[in-house]
């Protein structure tokens, strides 16, 4: 059963009109494709007529998505299951959250990370709802070592509601983990390309989000807070996510207008989730794209650009001398 | 007795000042409610004499503490908040920032400084918590940026003191690539082989913690500092559970690894000349 977001009304309805017809067509033989033709035209149109005009909120509930694609399936139909997970941080335990491993990609191995939300009620628990603790940022820094001592690309999915706030994850050093993240990755020889696939949200996205390339699928955001947070701490209130959404400018359009990614991935027409297999391969085709532009480039000379890419981000006033 | 010396005419009152102040000044602490003369909290350094609680102070008092005779040069005073998101929740951000400066007499939510302490040349960045409660948003990673080009131009350490709140929401994105620009500065520190030492104080949480106060190659405290990622309160809706005594205080993270020691108000200038000159005896 696919599931609709509110705005998503009149999608459903042709695609229960579409779901009829052909019904109709097993049944009784009759000729309908005159009918599913005009109607899948019809739904072709209503969901770009949605899709293009999405507020920001909107485009955030879309990035959470119940159908939503998440990083394992990307990895498997990009690999084309040439992919070895690889599990634990070697230190405390495998964060079930964070998950990575190495895969072939068109003959080019790549090291792949990211968080993992869960497809059911059940995975969801067992996912911690894509939220890490400081072992999934160590099991990630652990295998982009990894990538680094065999010269592998690195490709971080990310997709989170934010790192873990728990007991255990500040005894364990949740700010310590993902700050050691970001000047590791900051330095790290091999190319990296992160991508925004859903939910980027605040340090837990940032502490896999140090790339030579950044970028955010069409319906997903990133941001420091989450709208609904922002709207409790600003407003005092949680009815105003729509106007934290818009204020926090955290769509990707937004992002690239401001400089603060280098790309923008286009999705499916209807998001991600109408069509997973072509975003899987909209997404494949970006990687390699960019690998092919990163893995030329001397280790120094990416590291350097790295640097002054997020050297540089901010907007300041320099007042009087 | 050197630190007492130096309160006298390094640190905040002038006798002169302190003549004028009227009596009934009194300071309350609010953990063990004795009841002092202002004055004599100042001298102790805004320390309760009972209890030993370490009032939270401003740039401007660990600048004269830490410095020697209170000298410093201060660097890139003017820089302050632009808007580039025209940000308005139920105010304009430009008009929080304006009503801010006037009232805390602040640019931003950190000041950077260099000088020497105890001799050895370094450079202080101090977080003020009276700014949007010390929140970091471009000014505040631009002028850490700054400090850190100028300790590798003039071949310096950088010392980084922590109060804050974490990210300024008005600032949103920008705010988050603070960490990341901060934390990519430092690694060019690191390069260049000079020491970053990172003090964290009362309050340190959220992205500040979660970037260049945990980065230190010494991480160390003021004593029942809260220090974390995530703030009590969240944890505590998200467990569910009352959390346990002492949780996310400087004793907690020094018995879970996080910090090297835990160092008292009174005794941090001679700690930092200390550890400089432990850190660069044997540099060529
Ligand atoms: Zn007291």
């Amino acid at each position: 059963m696919a599931n609709y977001l509110e705005f998503e009304e009149s999608i459903k309805e042709i695609v229960e009109q579409l779901e009829q017809a052909k019904e109709l067509e097993e049944k009784s033989q009759v000729d309908v494709s005159k009918t599913t033709k005009a109607l899948e035209k019809k739904l072709k149109d209503e969901r770009k007529k949605i899709y293009e005009n999405l507020s920001a909120w909107q485009k955030v509930q879309v990035s959470r998505h119940p159908d939503r694609p998440y990083t394992l399936s990307y990895i498997n139909s990009i690999t084309k299951g040439d992919f070895i997970e690889l599990h634990g941080d070697r230190n405390v335990k495998d964060d079930k959250a964070m998950v990575g491993g190495i895969g072939m990609i068109d003959g080019q191995s790549v090291m792949f990370i990211g968080q993992q939300k869960g497809i059911n009620t059940k995975m969801r628990q067992y996912r911690n709802f894509g939220m890490a603790n400081p072992e999934g940022y160590r099991k990630a820094l652990r295998l982009m070592k990894l990538a680094e001592k065999f010269n592998i690309p690195v490709v971080t999915f990310i997709d989170t509601p934010g790192a873990f706030p728990g007991l255990e994850a500040e005894e364990r050093g949740q700010g310590e983990a993902i700050a050691r993240n970001l000047m590791e990755m900051t330095t790290l020889k091999v190319p990296i390309i992160c991508i925004i696939i859903g939910e980027g949200a605040s340090g837990g996205a940032l502490g896999i989000g140090i790339g030579d390339k950044v970028l955010m699928m069409e319906n997903t955001w990133y941001s420091v807070i989450s709208p609904e947070s922002c709207s409790s701490i600003l407003w005092r209130s949680w009815d105003f996510k729509e106007q934290a959404a818009e204020a926090l400018k955290l769509t990707a359009n937004d992002m690239l207008d401001n400089k603060l990614i280098d790309g923008i991935i286009k999705e499916p027409i209807g998001g991600a989730h109408s069509n997973p297999e072509e975003a899987y391969e909209l997404v494949k085709k970006e990687i390699i794209k960019q690998l092919d532009k990163l893995i030329p480039l001397e280790a120094d000379k990416r590291v350097a650009n790295r640097i002054r890419k997020f050297s540089n981000m901010g907007v300041v006033n320099e007042g009087k001398k | 007795m050197g630190w007492f010396k130096r309160i006298k005419h390094g640190i905040l009152t002038p006798t002169q000042e302190k003549k004028e102040t009227p009596e009934g000044l009194w300071y309350k602490c609010p953990n063990c409610n004795t009841v002092v003369p202002q004055d004599d909290h100042i001298e102790n350094l805004y320390v309760c004499i009972e209890c030993n609680h370490h009032e939270r102070i401003g740039s401007e008092e660990y600048f004269n503490l830490l410095f020697d005779e209170g000298k410093y040069s201060e660097i890139n005073k003017s820089l302050s908040a632009a808007d580039p998101l025209k940000f308005k929740d139920t105010k304009d951000y430009d008009k929080r920032i304006k009503a801010t400066q006037e009232k805390t007499k602040l640019k931003d939510a950190v000041r950077t400084a260099h000088g020497t302490v105890d001799g050895e040349k370094l450079m202080v960045a101090a977080m003020d918590f009276n700014f949007i409660g010390g929140s970091m948003g471009s000014v505040v990673g631009e002028k850490i940026a700054r400090a850190i080009d100028y300790c590798i131009k003039n071949e310096m350490g950088f010392m980084m003191i922590s109060k804050s709140g974490g990210a300024r929401m008005m600032e949103a994105a920008y705010s988050l690539m603070q960490m990341a620009k901060t934390s990519a500065k430092l690694t060019q520190l690191a390069e260049a082989k000079l020491p970053y030492l990172s003090f964290l104080t009362d309050p340190t949480t959220g992205g500040v913690t979660a970037s260049f106060a945990m980065l230190g190659d010494l991480n160390f405290a003021e004593p029942n500092a809260l220090i974390g990622f995530a703030g009590p309160r969240v944890i505590k809706e998200t467990i569910g559970k009352d959390l346990p005594e002492g949780f996310q205080k400087s004793e907690f993270l020094l018995e879970h690894g996080f910090l090297d020691f835990i160092v008292e108000r009174k005794n941090l200038k001679t700690k930092i000349g200390q550890v400089l000159r432990l850190l660069n005896s044997s540099k060529s």
